[in-house]
């Protein structure tokens, strides 16, 4: 039993961590800069991460690299790309740069023109239409428009541990957008004075902080376990091990974010301060197959 | 990374779980268990095995634990935090005198470190030790004691220096519970229990100088290892008696599973494999430092949504789950408040000051 990452692992982290932070926005401002988004998205693409489940990476680590993108706000497609590129992955099939899309809306759309959607067993492929508009500043959802192109069949085993991927992937995702969140308001609380001193000093201020910290460790430990989970338990326990894990990560992140917004005070609710950004991708990815409580199997192994 | 058991876990697993199988589900009481598990080669996992422990890499804790939630035997006895503080702190002599019988189970021990005055604050305590010729005199009040009634021992943390800075003048000795100047007084808890936490009053009770744990004045970096450990799920096996709980929960429960029931077994796998996590980072070497803090927040966090998940089945018409629910708001306050958790998180981790 080990729960550790690989010295492998912890280079994939760091490597990610580096991009995001390099060429990540860094500001809301940043959002609108379409030179640093080519930047990135030629960056991302020369690590041909999105392709790691088709290189043989595991889940653990395409876990990583989601949630140190979600941590930086990486503003080009990843999840979607990877999600897809793992149903080709397992129908054996090459269909070009593509997202994947839920129902009728294709997901972390930006750039892409088409999309491979699973309807029960089936895994269909389509183009991209119009933007449609969602909480999400950082990711772009879009129509999908038929008509649908049959690609073909998932095994039950093999969509069940798709399945769990998505999951994972997600949840990944919003626990970094809460690690960025976190991040962002514990330097504000050292900086801002009030009352002579600053406000990480009073724990009507600290104390909440530490709580976020608390849970982010909780989730770091939940999740690894779901990330893991996805390649090497039986694919319903994988599915059991990813609901635990994205139930207890959105609370979380959720909790850790409004804290990041109220630390902020008055600013914390304007447009420029960057952490409804977060809080937008935390709920964004929260969405993005979701789990209720009420989901989660309670018989015991 | 790999969370399966290697091949001489999952023997001890197998070995671990037909061992329990026997027991049909009577568990003996709190000491004969402790003992039970000892002599069969199952408590005391990680320890050094010239004090009667296994020398076994920390993570056998976890099947241990995870394999009593599963058979809803009791927990491990809790006695880490002392051996963790009389193996750093005392010398050759005092660890081979009283390390094999705590580990053992045949010596019980209590913990008396805070006092009436002296909660969170612990630095503040004033119960004095005064050397006399081959021993001390100790003379105090201490409150919150564990198991007091029945313990052989106290670790017992008392001030020898008047004088110097008060974090300073504490010294730690091994008190004999059995002599003329102690006093037991039990207290009873909200939920009607009077055999768990206890008061004792030292009236010129007496300790010989050999049991002095340290050196004059080591007192508060001992105190910060057993604290440091007490808190600690992963030190504790709490995670064990949450996983009892919830499963006795959810047979309870029927089909219409209530929120609070589905979140407390959210928590308390979330607690499981955070603690597997903990266990697998010791491999590294990784010392107990103020993480401590984060581990026992969640820690209480977990058993206190598991109490709220008790009274949501049984309301307050089952005494035994109205019991585990008063019992749960306490985790927020021994070991360390939930408050000062926090305010060592956001000293030592966040770099907030004070």
């Amino acid at each position: 039993m080990d729960a550790r990452l690989t010295s492998e692992q912890l280079h994939l982290r760091d490597a990610a961590a580096r991009l995001a932070g390099h060429l990540g926005p860094g500001s809301v401002h940043d959002l609108d800069d379409a030179d640093r988004i080519a930047r990135l998205e030629k960056a991302v693409e020369a690590t041909g991460w999105r392709a790691l489940r088709s290189d043989g990476a595991s889940a653990v680590e395409a876990a990583i690299v989601a949630e140190e993108f979600g941590r930086g706000l990486v503003d080009v497609p990843f999840a979607g790309p990877l999600l897809a590129d793992d149903l080709r992955r397992r129908l054996g099939v090459d269909a070009g740069p593509c997202t994947i899309a839920v129902g009728a809306e294709a997901t972390d759309a930006r750039g892409l023109r088409r999309a491979l959607v699973v309807r029960h067993n089936q895994v269909l492929a389509g183009g991209i239409g119009e933007v449609v508009p969602g909480a999400d500043l950082t990711r772009r959802n879009a129509e999908l428009l038929d008509p649908l192109e049959p690609l073909g069949e998932l095994p039950p085993d093999s969509l069940e541990r798709w399945s769990a991927l998505a999951l994972v992937v997600t949840c990944a995702d919003l626990l970094g957008a809460a690690r960025g969140a976190q991040a962002v308001a514990v330097d504000y609380a050292r900086l801002r004075q009030q009352y002579g001193r600053a406000i990480g000093t009073y724990q009507a201020v600290s104390h909440p902080l530490a709580e976020g910290r608390a849970l982010i460790e909780g989730s770091v430990s939940v999740l690894r376990h779901a990330a893991w989970a996805v390649d090497e338990l039986p694919a319903a326990e994988a599915v059991r091990a990813a609901r635990i894990a994205k139930v207890y990560c959105a609370r979380a992140a959720r909790t850790i974010c409004e804290t990041a917004v109220q630390v902020h005070g008055g600013i914390g609710n304007t447009w420029e301060c960057i952490v409804h950004v977060h809080l937008r991708r935390v709920l964004a990815s929260t969405d993005l197959f979701p789990v209720r409580l009420e989901e989660i199997d309670l018989g015991f192994s | 990374m790999d969370f399966r058991d290697s091949a001489e876990e999952a023997a001890f697993r197998g070995r671990f779980r037909g061992w329990l199988g026997e027991f049909a589900d009577r568990w003996p009481g709190q000491a004969q268990w402790h003992r039970a598990l000892h002599t069969a080669g199952f408590f005391g996992l990680s320890w050094p095995r010239e004090y009667g422990g296994q020398a076994l890499p920390s993570v056998y804790d976890v099947i241990l634990d995870e394999e009593l939630a599963r058979a809803l035997a009791p927990p491990r006895p809790s006695v880490g935090y002392l051996v963790q503080g009389i193996g750093r702190h005392g010398g050759e002599d005092l660890r081979r005198r009283f390390l094999p019988g705590l580990i053992d189970g045949t010596e019980r021990w209590c913990q008396g470190f805070s006092e009436p005055g002296a909660g969170s604050d612990l630095a503040s305590l004033t119960t004095s030790a005064t050397r006399d010729g081959d021993h001390y005199v100790i003379n105090g009040h201490k409150i919150w004691t564990s198991y007091s009634d029945v313990a052989d021992w106290c670790l017992l943390l008392a001030r020898t220096d008047p004088a110097a800075p008060r974090h300073r003048g504490l010294t730690a000795f091994v008190v004999s519970m059995h002599q003329a100047g102690i006093e037991q007084r039990p207290l009873r808890m909200m939920n009607g229990v009077t055999t768990e936490f206890g008061q004792v009053l030292f009236d010129a009770a007496t300790a010989p100088v050999e049991q002095m744990v340290g050196a004059p004045g080591e007192g508060w970096a001992l105190a910060m290892t057993i604290v440091g450990h007490e808190r600690e799920p992963a030190e504790l096996g709490y995670s064990a008696r949450y996983g009892k709980l919830v499963r006795d929960l959810v047979s309870r429960a029927g089909p219409a599973v209530p929120a609070e029931l589905a979140w407390a077994a959210v928590q308390t796998e979330m607690l499981r494999l955070h603690v597997r996590r903990r266990l697998s980072e010791r491999l590294d070497g990784v010392a107990h430092g103020p993480e401590g803090s984060l581990d026992k927040l969640l820690m209480t966090w977990v058993e206190q949504s598991v109490g709220h998940a008790a009274l949501a089945i049984g309301g307050t018409r089952d005494p035994d789950l109205l019991g585990a629910y008063l019992y749960s708001r306490a985790q927020s306050v021994m070991g360390g408040t939930s408050q000062i958790q926090k305010n060592i998180i956001a000293s030592r981790i966040l770099g907030l000051g004070a």
